[in-house]
């Protein structure tokens, strides 16, 4: 079958508006979920990761004054301004055509553009870009892409489905390029709906760790191209999608299986169909939410797969849980720690938390990484992993 | 290798306009005026005993319900392991009724009640999931939205997960429910190789985009035999 290598990325959280910016940050050991006072927006304290507004707002001015200065900044949403930036700096440094008729879009988000539920949140903007597929829509006109996007919303697995299910497409003879962009936003509709699951940590979130008590949401958007067409990797390693599967517990909806059995099999199929066993898998980056269920699901399942030693980490810590953005933004950084054979400390994690003795990074480390393995599970039971592979 | 002849559609159902249409058949009429009390109408009229059934918002009960109907009378973990069974859905609407639910629990500060029975609803795939749990079913699933039912997309993207042995049997099709909006087309593919064989019955209808749109608008179509 034929290759579908991994190229540029970007990624727009609390920390960076760039993947290189990411890397420089996590590196540094910068932490972006800061405590926001309740009040108007929120009724108690609550840690988030936020991206910050009047830097989005003046990036996306300024992009919008080089490339379309006939449009209006107001008719954007706030989901739309991050997702476009992301996509054009993908499209700027990976040189990719987006108006080619052999390049997808595919948008992976939980809640797209939810904040316009808000009433007068946006005064001008039509309200029926509440629909998944017509926000998908919007970005494909502005972009002038000829193909009806793909939109995957499955929880908290959509972005690492989004680049499996682009890769598929793609080894199908489907399309030659796929711009994979995931984004989600925290708004008081999110926050609260955490707070009334009691799944938010009052501090920034420490997956895997002992004293782990819930999760930090953050928002972001991330952005990755899959193409078979390996020069658009030109300055940068070779690096494919080897394989890669979904799965459903048949447990619950809003809990992990208690057995991790779901994300095996997830994990097993994946590892199956790259022709890898877990001795070869030099690194994972994981799910890792920091609520006491998942992250002992995650153990058990790494456990069960044998990856126990094979060091792991989830960059939660760093930014907080990104929703439907997570997995492209986490595969994102997963892929840059590949390249430069770097692997970052799992932030907030001190003390192993978890039945099962899987090797959580305490410090970054440098080690050679040919084999990558990203996870994911969701509301709903559903579960995601797949393998990236360096060739 | 499956080719795209080797894959057929064994069984299919449709819920909307007040009907319950079975192969093309309609079974069940309900005169329920809402949305809510035709869901509950066709609940009873199967028989169904599922109490979680009540805690579902909409889009969940006309997933489950479907589903339900479809696979009345077979024991599909009998004939396929539940890691070999898919549930690949598409719908316009995501979870738009639980969403707006939602979003009018916390409107006022001094009307604040933010639920977490609702706001498990404010996702597309929860119906997915409670289809998998009900039927045991633990394969590929996934959810994804379109302005409208897209058979062209959905004939290849199933296609291409027989075709790759990553489901060898998959529920597919359309499940949207927003306000007096709701409708369902729920199909079962199979391969043909795996078709219990039993003379007297008819098997399938090919599995094609051709074929799907069909069923999807209640054209009729011929079975093979």
């Amino acid at each position: 079958m034929a290759n579908v290598f991994v190229g540029a990325s970007n990624i727009i959280t609390s920390l960076a508006f760039s993947t290189a910016g990411h890397v420089e940050q996590i590196k540094a050991k910068q932490i972006g979920i800061s405590i926001y006072p309740g009040g108007n927006l929120y009724p108690t304290p609550v840690p988030l990761s936020l991206v910050d507004n009047r830097q989005l707002q003046d990036l996306f001015r300024q992009y919008l004054g080089e490339t379309q200065p006939g449009l209006q900044p107001s008719s954007f949403t706030r989901l739309e301004m991050l997702h476009i930036l992301s996509i054009s700096d993908v499209l700027k440094s990976s040189g990719v055509n987006i108006k080619d008729p052999r390049t997808l879009i595919i948008l992976s988000t939980t809640k797209g553009n939810i904040d316009l539920l808000e009433k007068d949140r946006y005064p001008v903007i039509e309200p029926d870009r509440i629909y998944l597929w017509k926000l998908a829509e919007f970005l494909q006109h502005f972009f002038g892409n000829p193909n009806k996007p793909l939109v995957v919303s499955n929880a908290c697995i959509s972005g690492v489905l989004a680049i499996l299910i682009g890769s598929r497409l793609i080894q199908a003879g489907l399309y030659d390029h796929v711009m994979a962009t995931g984004g989600d936003l925290v708004t008081e509709f999110v926050v609260s709906g955490f707070q009334s699951f009691q799944s938010l940590s009052p501090g920034p979130c420490k997956p895997f760790d002992a004293a782990r008590d819930g999760l930090s949401l953050g928002e972001g958007c991330g952005t990755i191209v899959l193409s078979r067409d390996h020069s658009l990797c030109a300055l940068l390693e070779k690096i494919i999608v080897a394989g890669g599967s979904c799965s459903n517990d048949a447990h619950h909806i809003a809990g992990p299986s208690r057995t991790g059995e779901g994300l095996y099999l997830a994990i097993r199929r994946a590892l199956k169909e790259a022709a890898l066993g877990p001795l070869d898998i030099d690194y994972i980056s994981a799910h890792g939410t920091a609520t006491d269920y998942n992250d002992e699901m995650e153990a058990k399942a790494l456990s069960r797969a044998a990856l126990e030693p094979v060091p792991v980490n989830s960059f939660k810590g760093y930014f907080g849980h990104t929703l439907g953005a997570a997995g492209i933004i986490e595969s994102a950084l997963a892929i840059d720690s590949m390249r430069n054979n770097e692997l970052f400390r799992s932030a907030g994690f001190e003390n192993p938390g978890i039945s099962k003795n899987i090797n959580v990074l305490t410090d970054h480390l440098a080690k050679e990484v040919n084999h990558c393995l990203k996870t994911a599970s969701g509301f709903g039971g559903c579960n995601a992993a797949i393998v990236f592979k360096k060739i | 290798m499956a080719s795209r002849m080797d894959l057929l559609i064994t069984r299919y159902i449709q819920l909307k306009n007040h009907q319950v249409i079975i192969n093309g058949s309609v079974e069940y009429l309900s005169e329920e005026p809402s949305v809510s009390t035709l869901l509950h109408s066709v609940y009873r009229r199967y028989n169904i005993d599922c109490p979680k059934f009540f805690k579902m918002d909409n889009l969940s009960k006309l997933g489950f319900l479907s589903a339900e109907i479809l696979l009345q009378g077979i024991d599909i973990l009998q004939k396929y392991p539940g890691e070999e069974i898919g549930i690949i859905l598409g719908n316009a609407s995501s979870s738009l009724e639980s969403d707006e639910k939602h979003q009018e629990s916390i409107r006022d500060r001094n009307n604040y009640f933010p639920s977490p029975s609702v706001f498990v609803y404010t996702l597309p795939n929860i119906m997915a999931g409670e289809i998998a749990i009900r039927h045991k079913i633990k394969g590929e699933n996934t959810v994804f939205i379109f302005e409208r039912f897209d058979p062209g997309f959905t004939f290849r993207y199933i296609s291409e997960l027989f075709r790759n042995q990553r489901v060898n049997c998959c529920i597919s099709g359309w499940i949207d429910c927003y306000g007096d909006h709701y409708e369902s087309f729920l199909f079962l593919a199979e391969r043909e190789d795996r078709i219990d064989r039993c003379p007297e019955l008819q098997e399938g209808i090919i599995f094609d985009p051709w074929s799907i749109e069909k069923l999807f608008k209640g054209e009729s179509i011929s079975w093979m035999i």
